[in-house]
């Protein structure tokens, strides 16, 4: 029989959990759940070495272990910094952490083009989680926004640059899920940029796998580029024998025509069964599939509306308050929003859309 | 006169040279410590109290010490000598002059650390030190002071230099290690640090050149006789490089014991302020460490004597006090414009920036274009706060220090020159025409002097 191995106990937000020699604290964190696991917006746990650059896993160590209680002087990347036994970590009940974090949000948006509206991340975006929880209403950015056009990496990515944040995810995935890397980080500071070097299209097998860590509307799928908007669409398990890769995938379906097709995601949204080009890019049809069942999503609140997971059916409010009559007319916002529409484009304005950018280009309000 | 250990002999003609070394004294130290035993060694710099000279001030002997040492597996010793900080100069001088030194510091250190392989990382834009350091690696080597069986000690060892490509950022320790690697030149997220996995994931030590250099005395005298000169833990003698509005820019060797005041007016040092303007400002340590209003540049908030230490030049803290840093030291008369200056350093950081980290690189440029504007007169009020509050939000948060090295310049500017931040966004078009001058700061010399 094998040695019980020594758990290490670790306290965060006052909950006391034990966990395994070598965990990180933001692991420990996401086994407790809830508000006291940190977002984590570079972090991948499939992709080696990714971690502590975006910095909104910040966390204060108060004691660093029963053996050495002393606390930490500066907060800690809590994807990176493992756990020792007795350490002690504040996270939402830390001012410093919620401070710092609010600061995180302020630099990731600052020069964000905030074009949720015709970006088909918008709905499982963890920068809008994350600006929804932590951002303030306004901005206190005052200059022209950094831009870059659109470029298309080649067949089936779309790269929008003016929307990265610059997690790395997608460079860790090229080399370590793909069979060759062919882009990167061009340059430094804030004016580096993910990049092929020398225009090079993206099109080796794996390569899609990008899209799916990409935690922004960064790289995106050209296949089902303002194809539909991702919670009017129905994700289902689904598998194929696949000759390169595990078949297990999520269907994106509306009625019985699918949309797209992506990794399966946890509810950190991490993918462990990687998916070839092929399932991605080139299985658009229900018959090409074994369907398993609707997926299970809890986190993403905007795509799990409606039909799944723990969800309340909503209470009739408008028929509530208009006496107990049912209203005349309901129209869907999104066919009427002047907002959602594609041509224009919103990541190459200076500072955020108002009322007036859509009058202005929409012949028909003319 | 104060003692100097490294560069008293670069005045001789031909010191460049093997020969010409090594008939002042040159290599001693190799052959001595080639008698003791490695471990011996690290215990001579532990007793001199050598701190690095790099900017950070860890005590190198102790560095040494942790350096791991597992059976089968290479130790490397780096020397940095990637000196981009803006106002130091001092390695540069030093590899230029009297460039044996570094190498005999080298084939010490190395035979110390166990290194047989041996690098010098250098800034890309000192292009022709690279030849300079290659020739004196060469005659070194037909000298018999590199390659195999040096000494007939059994142990051998080769240097390498290789250039940078022109980033500041990889003069940070794992930066450096990377872009040695033949990486993008990002820093490491610590731990693990160097000491344990280091370059190609060995043990390594990097180190400045000015450090590597000062093994050379240390060995030849003994570290018990290095740590008698200076002040407590300020031991041995220290290159400075002054610049900016003083009568003699240039590198100088102090021994730190001497008064910043001394270091300022002495005619053996900076001799003073140029045209009979007042002193209004200096940055005692290299453009990342505070700067310190004339006031507080003599004597300390205690009202003691700054001394050219690590201790006295930090006393007080960020509050009243600054840092000996890399020993890049700017001095700013009455005609300055600190938040000109504070632009000048923002853009630099916001250009060094490697970008892996959301604070740094957002908050770098964003600092950057506030005080842009502040400069160019198209300041608000609440821009100064702001400034305040997006330095406060980078500094500790990042993955490497050039964070806090983008932060506190502009903390202790506005910490110590708020109302000139002021006076520039109350008064924008006379702002653009004239220098605010020096205000609450008037020159203490008298002060300090009665
Ligand atoms: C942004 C940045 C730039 C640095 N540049 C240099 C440099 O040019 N030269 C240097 O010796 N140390 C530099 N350092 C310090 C090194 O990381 C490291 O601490 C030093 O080389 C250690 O040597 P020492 O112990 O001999 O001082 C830099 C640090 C940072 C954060
Ligand atoms: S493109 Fe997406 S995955 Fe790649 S670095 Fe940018 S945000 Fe991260
Ligand atoms: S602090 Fe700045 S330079 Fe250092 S790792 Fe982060 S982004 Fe790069
Ligand atoms: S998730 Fe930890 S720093 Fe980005």
């Amino acid at each position: 029989m094998p040695d019980e191995k020594k758990l290490f106990k670790v306290t965060i937000d006052n909950i006391t959990i034990e966990v395994e020699p070598g965990t990180s604290i933001l692991q420990a964190a996401r086994k407790i759940g809830g508000d006291v696991a940190p977002p984590a917006m570079c972090y991948y746990t499939p992709l080696k070495g990714s971690g502590g650059k975006c910095r909104t896993c910040l966390v204060e160590v108060a004691a660093g272990s029963t053996a050495d209680p002393r606390p930490m002087p500066k907060l800690v990347a809590s994807c990176r910094t493992n756990v020792m036994d007795g350490m002690i970590v504040k996270n939402i009940t830390s001012e410093k952490v919620i401070d710092a974090r609010n600061g995180v949000v302020e630099f990731l948006l600052i020069n964000h083009p905030l074009d949720c509206p015709i970006c088909d991340q918008a709905g499982e975006c963890h920068l809008q989680d994350l600006s929804y929880e932590h951002g303030k209403e306004g901005t206190r950015y005052e200059f022209k926004r950094r831009t870059f056009e659109k470029v298309d990496l080649g067949p089936f990515i779309q790269l929008h640059m003016t929307r990265c944040i610059l997690c790395y995810r997608c460079v860790y995935t090229a080399d370590q899920v793909s069979k060759k890397r062919e882009h990167g980080v061009l340059d430094r500071g804030d004016h580096s940029q993910i990049a092929t070097y020398i225009k090079n299209s993206l099109d080796n097998d794996f390569i899609g796998n990008v899209i799916d860590v990409c935690p922004v509307g960064a790289l995106t799928d050209r296949t089902f580029r303002f194809k539909n908007r991702v919670w009017f669409l129905k994700p289902m398990d689904a598998h194929r024998d696949c000759p390169k890769c595990s078949g297990k995938v999520t269907l994106w379906n509306r009625g019985d025509e699918v949309y797209r097709v992506t990794a399966r995601k946890d509810q950190w949204g991490e993918v462990h069964d990687w998916i070839c080009n092929e399932c991605r890019f080139e299985k658009k049809e229900t018959k090409d599939w074994v369907i398993e069942g609707p997926t299970k999503i809890n986190r993403h609140s905007v795509i799990s509306q409606g039909h799944y997971v723990g969800t309340v059916k909503p209470r009739e409010v408008l028929t509530e308050v208009m006496n107990g009559q049912a209203p005349r007319l309901l129209m869907d916002i999104h066919t009427v929003s002047e907002v959602n529409q594609p041509q224009i484009e919103l990541s190459e304005l200076p500072g955020p859309a108002t009322g007036d950018v859509f009058e202005n280009k929409n012949p028909k309000e003319k | 006169m104060g003692k100097k250990l490294l560069i008293d002999r670069v005045g001789i003609e031909g010191i460049r040279y093997f020969d010409t070394y090594r008939k002042h004294g040159g290599y001693a130290s190799v052959e001595k410590a080639f008698k003791m035993a490695p471990a011996d060694i690290v215990e001579e710099i532990k007793k001199s109290g050598l701190r690095g000279r790099g900017g950070a001030g860890f005590p190198t002997g102790m560095k040494w010490s942790f350096l791991a040492k597992p059976e089968g597996v290479p130790r490397y010793l780096v020397c940095n000598a990637d000196e981009s900080e803006p106002g130091t100069f001092k390695d540069r001088y030093l590899m230029e002059f009297i460039p044996h030194l570094l190498i005999e510091g080298l084939v010490v250190s190395s035979f110390a650390l166990g290194s047989n392989r041996t690098f010098i990382y250098i800034r890309g834009e000192y292009a022709w030190i690279v030849d300079i350091l290659e020739q004196a690696i060469e005659e070194a080597r037909q000298n018999g002071f590199l390659g195999n069986n040096i000494l007939n000690s059994g142990f051998d060892c080769e240097i390498y230099v290789q250039r940078g490509a022109g980033a500041y950022i990889c003069g940070e320790e794992t930066a450096l290690l990377e872009s040695l690697e033949g990486k993008r030149g990002n820093p490491r997220i610590k731990p693990p640090f160097p000491a344990v996995k280091g370059l190609w994931d060995s043990p390594t030590v990097v180190n400045n050149v000015e450090t590597l250099a000062a093994v050379v005395p240390i060995i030849n005298m003994g570290g018990d006789a290095y740590s008698q000169i200076g002040i407590g833990k300020s031991t041995g003698t220290k290159l400075i490089s002054a610049c900016g509005n003083i009568n003699r820019p240039g590198v100088y060797e102090i021994d730190m014991t001497i008064s910043v005041e001394e270091f300022v007016y002495s005619d053996e040092y900076c001799g003073g302020i140029p045209n009979g303007k007042k002193l209004k400002a200096c940055i005692p340590g290299g453009s990342s460490v505070p700067i310190l209003p004339a006031n507080l540049l003599f004597k300390t908030a205690k009202g003691e004597k700054r001394m050219m230490t690590y201790e006295s030049l930090a006393d007080g803290g960020f509050q009243t006090g600054s840092m000996m840093g890399s020993g890049g030291f700017i001095v700013l008369d009455e005609d300055q414009c600190v938040v000109r200056h504070t632009l000048t350093l923002a853009r630099f950081y916001r250009h060094e920036s490697c970008g892996q980290c959301s604070p740094c690189r957002e908050g770098t440029g964003w600092m950057e274009k506030i005080l842009n504007n502040i400069e160019y007169g198209r300041g608000k009020m609440n821009d100064i706060d702001l400034l305040w509050d997006i330095q406060r939000r980078i500094e500790g948060n990042t993955i490497c220090p050039l964070g806090d090295a983008a932060a506190w310049p502009v903390a202790a500017a506005i910490r110590h020159f708020r109302d000139e931040f002021e006076w520039h966004v109350l008064n924008p078009e006379e702002s653009q025409k004239r220098n605010y001058g020096l205000a609450n700061y008037a020159e203490p010399r008298e002060v300090v002097a009665s």
